[in-house]
């Protein structure tokens, strides 16, 4: 086996960056990286002074479960909604049909702009009640989906302007239609440059969900607020919240970075 | 092939691009457009491969009038093949599939039929190697053959080149070139937008100058190159002729 240098085991030289690294020298990292979170928090927790009371609200544990798999429940819903809608956004604000133009700015500029906790407040108890919809999990799944749409659609449309024009124009060349330009010549290169930022924004919408439990769905947070509220404990609630929607967030982030080099073409 | 242009107008916003623009020409397999830039050849090309709508004006091929109507023109552009100065071909996919593209959603190939032709003309053209890279794996040269044998892939009446070699080093212009001249050979008629006088002068068997808009002179090339009529053409060909 070749000796490594000191200095190799930690840096990788401007020439080298791109380039695969050693497994022995990631795991060496990442434990330093860990090795640092648990000092920050044996550090954090040990100058707490806190009464522990893990059994109690392991004896609740069915809540967490039940709000879990709610929240799943909702957040790919909304994941596939929110993405449907986001597309239809981002088409309606590249048409030659200008009120559909102006109703998708509208839309996009008056979601981004104005707080989640807002919407849904308004969703449930203005529009919803007009309508006489008493259904808090489809208000819900809406507010959350339109929210989501909103920014989803400027990744879209983003990812739909970075194609060149000079790709539009061989499209026309060869007689595609505009349906085919967008199926076998926009949306395969748009979508090396949506799916980074759509990452991070279907990791947002899981967290974002937790709001919903202001008009009582009974999602992760509500359910982890009622258990603190039933057992007088804060952090025994919180930490398992804090990992529950970690392992949903993670995946898609590793999910993602996957696709990213799958889809990955010099240019 | 048969040409006629009969008072062919088009104008950018207020910048006018071409000015009545007539052509007859009966017989003709190859003709080239050359010209000042600005002169209005590449709109005179886009205007004929249906990729632009004349102001006024009408275009016959082969005694057919070209309908600028875009469910026609879709038509009219699956009928020929046009190759761009660069970036024609498409990044995501490879050599072979940006063949067989437009043969199976276009002109609607079985997808085995459409590889084997894609791979009959890609052997031609000397590429068979090359067949499965993207096009950010091949030179300018082979990149812009691909082109052209996506061009020729789908049979098509005529074949429009618009400075095909304009965006490429020395040697590479000669590989495109070659390809273009062993097509004028097999007897396919093309229309060519090109700064390479000395190759005009080979391959063409008519010579239009457009300047300003106009066609200031129009005939063989023994004409407008080596005893041209106008002084337009007389004052281009000093100018490029010069360095």
């Amino acid at each position: 086996m070749t000796t490594r240098t000191v200095q190799s085991w930690f840096w990788v030289s401007p020439d080298d960056r791109g380039k695969p690294i050693a497994w022995q020298v990631l795991l060496l990292n990442w434990a330093f990286a860990f090795l640092l979170l648990a000092l920050i928090c044996f550090f954090s927790f040990s100058q707490l002074r806190y009464n522990w009371n893990w059994q109690t609200v392991g004896g609740y544990s069915g809540f967490f479960w039940r709000g879990w798999l709610n929240t799943l429940k909702i957040s790919s819903l909304a994941l596939v909604l929110s993405t449907l809608i986001g597309m239809v956004a981002a088409l309606a604000r590249r048409s030659g049909f200008l009120a559909l133009q102006a109703v998708s700015r509208l839309y996009v500029e008056l979601v981004r702009g104005t707080p989640l906790l807002v919407q849904i407040s308004f969703a449930f108890y203005v529009v919803a009640d007009a309508l006489h919809f008493q259904d808090r999990f489809t208000v819900g799944l809406f507010t959350l989906s339109l929210f989501s749409g909103a920014f989803i659609s400027e990744i879209i449309r983003g990812g739909i302007e970075s194609v060149g024009t000079s790709q539009l124009e061989s499209a026309r060349a060869i007689g595609l239609t505009r349906f085919q330009t967008y199926r076998y010549v926009i949306l395969p290169q748009a979508i090396r440059v949506i799916l980074p930022a759509l990452a991070g924004m279907f990791a947002n919408l899981i967290k974002d969900s937790s709001l919903l439990s202001v008009i009582s769905i009974e999602e992760f947070t509500w359910n982890a607020q009622q258990v603190s509220a039933l057992t007088y404990s804060n952090f025994e609630c919180y930490i398992p919240l804090a990992i529950g929607y970690l392992v949903l967030t993670l995946p898609i982030t590793l999910w993602t970075q996957w696709l990213e080099k799958r889809t990955r073409y010099e240019t | 092939m048969k040409l006629r242009a009969t008072d062919l107008c088009k104008s950018f916003g207020r910048q006018t691009v071409l000015r009545d623009v007539n052509l007859n020409l009966e017989q003709v397999h190859a003709l080239t457009l050359i010209g000042p830039s600005g002169g209005g050849k590449s709109t005179l090309l886009r205007i004929m491969a249906g990729l632009e709508k004349p102001d006024s004006g009408r275009l016959h091929l082969n005694d057919r009038e070209v309908i600028y109507r875009e469910k026609e023109l879709m038509v009219h552009r699956r009928s020929v093949g046009t190759v761009f100065q660069a970036f024609n071909l498409f990044p995501h996919l490879t050599a072979l599939q940006n063949i067989t593209l437009p043969l199976e959603k276009v002109h609607h190939y079985k997808p085995p039929d459409a590889r084997q032709v894609a791979e009959e003309i890609l052997e031609r053209f000397q590429l068979s190697e090359h067949c499965h890279k993207p096009p950010a794996q091949l030179s300018g040269g082979q990149r812009q053959r691909v082109a052209i044998a996506r061009a020729i892939s789908i049979k098509p009446k005529l074949l429009l080149f618009d400075e095909p070699t304009s965006a490429l080093d020395p040697e590479m212009t000669a590989e495109v070139l070659e390809v273009i001249e062993e097509l004028r050979k097999e007897g396919r008629d093309l229309v060519l937008v090109t700064h390479q006088m000395g190759f005009a002068h080979r391959i063409a068997d008519q010579i239009a100058l457009l300047s300003g808009g106009r066609i200031a002179e129009c005939g063989p090339p023994s004409q407008v190159l080596d005893n041209p009529v106008s002084d337009t053409t007389r004052e281009f060909l000093a100018k490029i002729l010069k360095y």
